[in-house]
């Protein structure tokens, strides 16, 4: 496998481009692993790729349904952040972003991490003082964040609207300064890569069909690309995480799952520096300018339940409307892309990454809006819980009896209705 | 967008509707134990499929419905009034 870098993008450029070989291999699948791991999405593909770096255990398959990129890792509005402020959640958003900052390097592969900051606007005094204890518990807790004034805001982003007689008027921003947004494609490929390099089977096209138990154990998986055995199985298939429960025969779960839409303007020039949010009442949008220059735009949840990987049009006008409310500058642009991914919605607004009934099965799941930022922590933390057979301690109350004991990491205080944990 | 064919209204734009959810869950009586209440608020069977599910007429009638979609399509079968006294009206009605 080629190693990147400045030399060998030197000496491509001189013969061609055709020196470049394939990222990762297309093998058959075997018919045992160690660790099968279900689901090739970033997060199942950083699971392989650190059970092979942190633990040392390279006999692992990635099972993905469709192609490497092609589900959520595709249909994400690219942000990483870190601003949360529960217990448990702050500290692996902390350690996920701590690893995006050095994700290019260790992966010896360009994911285009741009910590441009990510700027919550603030439209009343009741949010300042939010914010300001929030951000205050994140930087008690190791992590960045600060306030800005609207002096400060208006030098920084200077197109906001910010007239008094705005729908919404803004009053200030919180900011989280290291965060920013990344390449998604090169993300889900350079963990691909990583961990095809330390030995792991990527192997698409292969579909989970149903699930063959022995007692309290899986024994193996009936896939479209044949049977597959292992010792121990990981779901990592956020979206569709009651299918595959349901196919291991263990019923219901905290989950319901929802789509998200996002979308993609036209190319414009630079415009926009930073990843910034707009929050007032029930409405949430959130837009960011990408290198290419489509300003990239996400919003609300559908509202209503729905497998179907494709949105409403409600969603699309509530969108436009609060990109133009933000900047009415962007009134005549148009959009030319919009796609919507299947997002597991948990009943509190936080993931999952457990044990679970089964002695060797391990879950990874529930990630609502916050799985793209997740997924280098999903990963790290996923194949320590594989490994050891036991939760970190920072993941040690994301377990699915929480309900059970009335632990709720419930970021919004939105209560159990997963629609509204947006 | 889904057009939700309310009994009351007529074919309506879901966007007149509030989402309810699933509508077959049973809630247990006030003295049930712990664990039947954790299910009932908590568990979700989150098919996919055909599912019966809640909608509120929010911007129309004000009743709520009970109506059986496909989760994958959003095709919708059945829509039936939530309250069995306003099916029963409904029965009646020429």
């Amino acid at each position: 496998m080629t190693r990147f870098s400045a030399w060998s993008v030197f000496c491509n450029g001189l013969t061609g481009q055709k020196g470049w070989d394939r990222q990762w291999r297309d093998p058959e699948p075997k018919s045992g692993y160690e660790v099968v791991i279900v689901g090739g999405g970033i997060h199942g593909l950083a699971t392989a790729c650190y059970l092979a770096r942190n633990h040392g255990i390279t006999n692992i398959a990635v099972l993905e349904k469709g192609w490497i990129g092609g589900g959520n890792a595709g249909r994400n509005t690219t942000i990483v952040r870190s601003n949360y402020f529960r217990p448990g959640n702050r500290e692996f958003y902390e350690h996920s972003l701590n690893l995006w900052e050095n994700l290019s390097h260790e992966l010896n592969y360009n994911v285009m991490f741009s910590q441009r900051s990510h700027v919550s606007l603030l439209h009343s005094p009741a949010a300042i003082d939010r914010a300001a204890r929030g951000y205050n518990i994140m930087r008690l807790t190791g992590s960045d964040g600060e306030l800005w004034s609207l002096d400060a805001l208006k030098k920084n982003v200077p197109h906001l609207n910010y007239g008094e007689d705005a729908r919404f008027p803004i009053f200030g921003a919180a900011v989280q300064r290291r965060a920013g947004t990344a390449r998604h494609d090169a993300v889900a490929w350079g963990y691909a890569r990583a961990a095809d390099q330390a030995g792991v089977d990527i192997i698409q096209n292969c579909e989970v069909l149903g699930v063959t138990r022995d007692g309290g154990e899986i024994r193996s998986l009936e896939t479209s690309r044949g049977t597959i055995s292992g010792r121990k199985f990981g779901f990592a298939v956020a979206g569709n995480t009651s299918r595959l429960w349901q196919m291991a025969g263990l019923g219901a779960l905290p989950i319901e799952t929802h789509k998200l839409q996002a979308f993609v303007t036209e190319p414009l020039k630079p415009l926009l520096d930073q990843v910034v949010v707009f929050g007032v009442g029930g409405t949430h949008f959130y837009m960011s300018q990408s290198d290419k220059g489509g300003l990239v735009f996400g919003g609300d949840l559908d509202w209503y339940k729905s497998y179907a990987q494709r949105g409403s049009l409600p969603i699309v006008q509530d969108v436009a409307e609060c990109a133009v409310s933000m900047m009415p500058c962007l009134g005549r642009i148009r959009l030319v892309r919009h796609w919507s991914g299947a997002v597991d919605m948990s009943m509190d607004g936080s993931f999952f990454m457990c044990k679970t009934p089964l002695d060797n099965l391990y879950l990874n799941g529930g990630w609502n809006y916050g799985g793209f930022k997740a997924s280098p922590a999903s990963g790290w933390y996923f194949a320590d819980l594989i490994a050891n057979n036991r939760p970190h301690e920072t993941i040690a109350n994301h377990d699915l009896k929480r309900f059970e004991r009335g632990y709720h990491i419930d970021e919004r205080g939105a209560g159990p209705d997963p629609k509204l944990h947006g | 967008m889904i057009r939700i064919p309310c009994p009351f209204c007529g074919e309506r734009d879901h966007s007149e509707f509030t989402y309810g959810g699933d509508g077959s869950i049973t809630y247990p009586p006030l003295g049930a134990s712990a664990k039947q209440w954790h299910d009932a608020v908590f568990q979700r069977r989150n098919i996919r499929g055909l599912q019966t599910e809640t909608w509120h007429h929010v911007f129309g009638c004000r009743a709520w419905l009970r109506v059986e979609r496909d989760t994958r399509t959003h095709e919708i079968k059945s829509v039936r009034a939530a309250h069995p006294g306003g099916q029963r009206a409904l029965d009646k009605t020429p």
